[in-house]
C-alpha cells in the first residue's frame, strides 16, 4: 500500500491512458461520417425552409413551369423532375438490358481467362470521369441522333440517356454479377440433373434466385443516373420542359443546381435559394432509392446465409 | 414418332441456349466496345492539339492559344490536400469500425451511414460545401474548400476499401500479438495496418483518382474556369481539369471541342498514371505477406 508504485505499473498506466485517447481519436473519425450526413441534411432543410416560406409546397411540387429567372417566376419543379425521369428511363433502357446479359454471361459461360480480361476492361470504364462522357455525348452521339432524326435539338434527352447508359453499365454489370455468383452450386447442379439445359437454368433458376440482388443492382445504377451531373448537363441542355419526347432540349435537376451555381446570382435571394430546394428534392429521391436497394440486398442476404 | 418429336424439341432448346449464350457474349463484346470507342474517339480528335503550348498555357478565348497549365496544378493541389484529409479521416473511421467499436446500435447506425452517404450525389456535396466551406466557415472560392467538399465525396470510398482491407488479415495475427502482451493499438500499428497496406494503398488511390475527376462539387462551390495564373496556396481562387474540360466542350465552337479532348488526354494521362502506381504498390508490398 504505502510502496511507492513500480516502474512497471508506471509505464502500464501510462499505457492506458494512450490507448483510451487514440479510441477517442478514432471514435471522432467515425463520428465525421455522422456529422457529414447531418451538414447535408441541415444545409438542404434550412435553406429550403427559406425557400419554401416564400413558395408553397403545392405549388413546388404541382406547377407544371419552372423559370425561376424569368418574370413571372414559376417554382414548379415537376419540368425538372420529368427531364431527370426522361434521362433516367432512357439510360435504363441502354444499360439494364446489356448490363444484365453482360454479368450473365461473365458469371455463367466466360472462362477465367476471359474473365480475367473483361472486369479490368469494366473497372477502367467504371473509371472515367463524367465530364468525359458529356464530351462524347456533345461531339459522338448528338450528331448520329440528328442525322437519323433530323428534327432533334443540338442538346437532346436521348444523347445524354445514351452515355448516362454507358456510365452506369460497369456498376450494373459487376453488381449482378456478384449476386449471380452469389447463388448456391447446389442449385444449379439439381436442375442439370433433372435435364435441364444452360438456358434453362440461367433464365428459369439461377435469374429468379438473385433476383432480389439484382433489382437491388438496378435501382443503386438508377440512383446513380439520377444524381449524373456533368455528362447530363452537357448533353441535355438548359430548357426545363414537361415534355416526354427525348429528341428534345430539357433540364434534370442536376443540371439546374450547376446553371445556377455558374452563374452570377447573390446568395440569400429566391433564385439563389432555388438550389437548395431542388437540391434537398434530389437528395430525397436519390436516398429513398438507395434505402429499397439495400432492402433488397438484405432479403438476397437472408434468403441465402 | 414420339422420338422424333422428342429430338426435334431437344435440338430446338439446345440451339435456343446456344443463341442465349451469343447474346450474352454480345453484351459482354458491346460493353467492352464502349470503352474503346471512346478512347479512340478522344484520341482521333484530342491529339494534334495535344503540345507543348496546350501543357504550358493560360485558358484563352482563342481555341489555338487555350492552355491547360492552371487547371492542371489546381487538380494536383486539389488531390494532394483531398489526401491530406481523407485518408487518415478515412482509415481512422475503418479502424474504429473494424478494431474499437463493439458490434452495437452505434456501430450499425454508423456503418448504414457510410453505405448511403456512398450512394449521395456528388452535386449534393457540393451544394454542402457552398453551404458549409465557402459560406458558413468563410472559406471562399479558395482550393481548401474544394478540396474539403472533394473529402467528404470520397470519404466513403476510402472507408469501404480500408475495411475491406482490415477484414482479410486473419485473427491468429491478432491473437498471436495480443498472447506477446501488446496492447490494442500496438497490435494495430505493428501487425494489422502494416498487413493491409496495400489493400488500403490500392482503396486509397481509387478515391483519389475520383476526386481528380469529379467536376461537379467544385461547380457547384464555384470553380473558376478562366483563371490566369498559377495557384500557389489554399487559399488561391482555383480551377481543375474536369471543370476546365466541361467549360470547354460546353462552348459551341468545334475547335474548343477538340482543346476539350486534349484536356481530357491530359486528365486519363494523370488517371492512367495514378492506377499504375497501386499497380506497382499491390505487387510491391504484396509479396512481403505470406499466410
Amino acid at each position: 500500500m504505502g510502496s511507492p508504485p513500480i516502474n512497471g505499473e508506471i509505464v502500464a498506466h501510462r499505457r492506458k491512458w494512450g490507448e483510451d485517447i487514440i479510441h477517442v481519436g478514432l471514435f471522432c473519425c467515425a463520428a465525421v461520417s455522422i456529422l457529414t450526413t447531418v451538414g447535408i441534411v441541415g444545409v438542404l432543410v434550412v435553406e429550403a425552409a427559406q425557400f419554401f416560406r416564400e413558395v408553397s409546397i403545392v405549388d413546388f411540387l404541382t406547377d407544371t413551369r419552372w423559370s425561376p429567372l424569368l418574370k413571372p417566376q414559376h417554382f414548379g419543379i415537376l419540368p425538372l423532375m420529368c427531364g431527370t425521369f426522361l434521362v433516367t428511363v432512357g439510360a435504363a433502357i441502354v444499360a439494364l438490358p446489356i448490363g444484365l446479359g453482360a454479368a450473365i454471361y461473365l458469371s455463367e459461360y466466360a472462362s477465367p481467362t476471359v474473365r480475367e480480361i473483361v472486369k479490368p476492361i469494366l473497372e477502367v470504364l467504371a473509371g472515367i470521369p463524367s465530364v468525359v462522357f458529356g464530351y462524347l455525348a456533345v461531339v459522338s452521339i448528338s450528331p448520329i441522333i440528328r442525322d437519323w432524326f433530323p428534327s432533334a435539338n443540338v442538346f437532346n434527352a436521348a444523347s445524354a440517356s445514351i452515355v448516362v447508359g454507358f456510365m452506369i453499365l460497369p456498376m450494373v454489370v459487376s453488381l449482378s454479377e456478384d449476386v449471380l455468383r452469389s447463388v448456391p452450386r447446389s442449385l444449379r447442379e439439381a436442375a442439370y440433373a433433372l435435364g435441364a439445359t444452360k438456358l434453362d437454368v440461367t433464365v428459369k433458376v439461377i435469374v429468379p434466385a438473385a433476383l432480389s440482388g439484382i433489382v437491388a443492382s438496378f435501382l443503386l445504377a438508377l440512383s446513380r443516373a439520377i444524381g449524373e451531373t456533368m455528362a447530363v448537363t452537357l448533353a441535355a441542355g438548359a430548357s426545363p420542359k414537361l415534355t416526354l419526347n427525348p429528341l428534345e432540349s430539357i433540364q434534370t435537376m442536376t443540371a439546374y443546381i450547376v446553371q445556377i451555381s455558374q452563374g452570377d446570382i447573390p446568395a440569400g435571394t429566391i433564385e439563389y435559394r432555388t438550389i437548395f430546394a431542388v437540391g434537398l428534392a434530389l437528395f430525397v429521391v436519390t436516398m429513398s432509392l438507395n434505402v429499397l436497394a439495400q432492402w433488397f440486398v438484405s432479403r438476397m442476404q437472408e434468403k441465402y446465409e | 414418332m414420339t422420338i422424333t418429336k422428342s429430338t426435334q424439341y431437344s435440338r430446338r432448346r439446345s440451339r435456343l441456349s446456344r443463341l442465349f449464350a451469343w447474346v450474352c457474349l454480345a453484351c459482354t463484346v458491346l460493353c467492352v466496345c464502349v470503352l474503346f470507342v471512346l478512347l479512340g474517339s478522344i484520341l482521333r480528335h484530342g491529339a494534334p492539339w495535344l503540345t507543348a503550348t496546350f501543357l504550358t498555357s493560360y485558358p484563352s478565348r482563342f481555341p489555338e492559344q487555350a492552355g491547360i497549365l492552371p487547371a492542371l496544378v489546381s487538380s494536383l493541389w486539389l488531390i494532394a490536400l483531398t489526401a491530406l484529409f481523407s485518408v487518415p479521416i478515412g482509415v481512422g473511421t475503418a479502424l474504429y469500425l473494424e478494431e474499437y467499436a463493439a458490434a452495437s446500435t452505434w456501430r450499425r447506425l454508423v456503418q448504414l451511414n457510410i453505405a448511403n452517404l456512398a450512394g449521395v450525389p456528388s452535386i449534393v456535396y457540393g451544394i454542402l460545401g457552398l453551404g458549409l466551406f465557402v459560406r458558413t466557415l468563410a472559406l471562399h472560392r479558395s482550393i481548401l474548400a474544394g478540396a474539403l467538399t472533394l473529402s467528404l465525396v470520397v470519404l466513403p470510398i476510402v472507408i469501404l476499401a480500408a475495411q475491406e482491407a482490415l477484414r482479410a488479415v486473419p485473427g491468429s495475427i491478432r491473437q498471436a500479438s495480443y498472447a506477446l502482451g501488446a496492447t490494442r493499438w500496438q497490435t494495430v500499428w505493428f501487425q494489422v495496418l502494416p498487413a493491409s497496406l496495400p489493400g488500403i494503398m490500392t482503396g486509397v488511390i481509387l478515391a483519389i483518382s475520383r476526386a481528380l475527376g469529379e467536376a461537379a462539387p467544385l461547380v457547384a462551390i464555384g470553380a473558376a474556369t478562366f483563371i490566369t495564373f498559377i495557384p500557389n496556396n489554399p487559399g488561391d481562387e482555383f480551377s481543375a481539369l474536369p471543370v476546365q474540360i466541361y467549360d470547354w466542350a460546353a462552348r459551341p465552337q468545334a475547335e474548343f471541342h477538340d482543346v476539350a479532348a486534349a484536356g481530357i488526354i491530359v486528365l486519363l494521362t494523370v488517371l492512367i498514371l495514378m492506377n499504375a502506381s497501386a499497380v506497382y504498390l499491390r505487387y510491391r508490398y504484396g509479396k512481403r505477406i505470406r499466410w
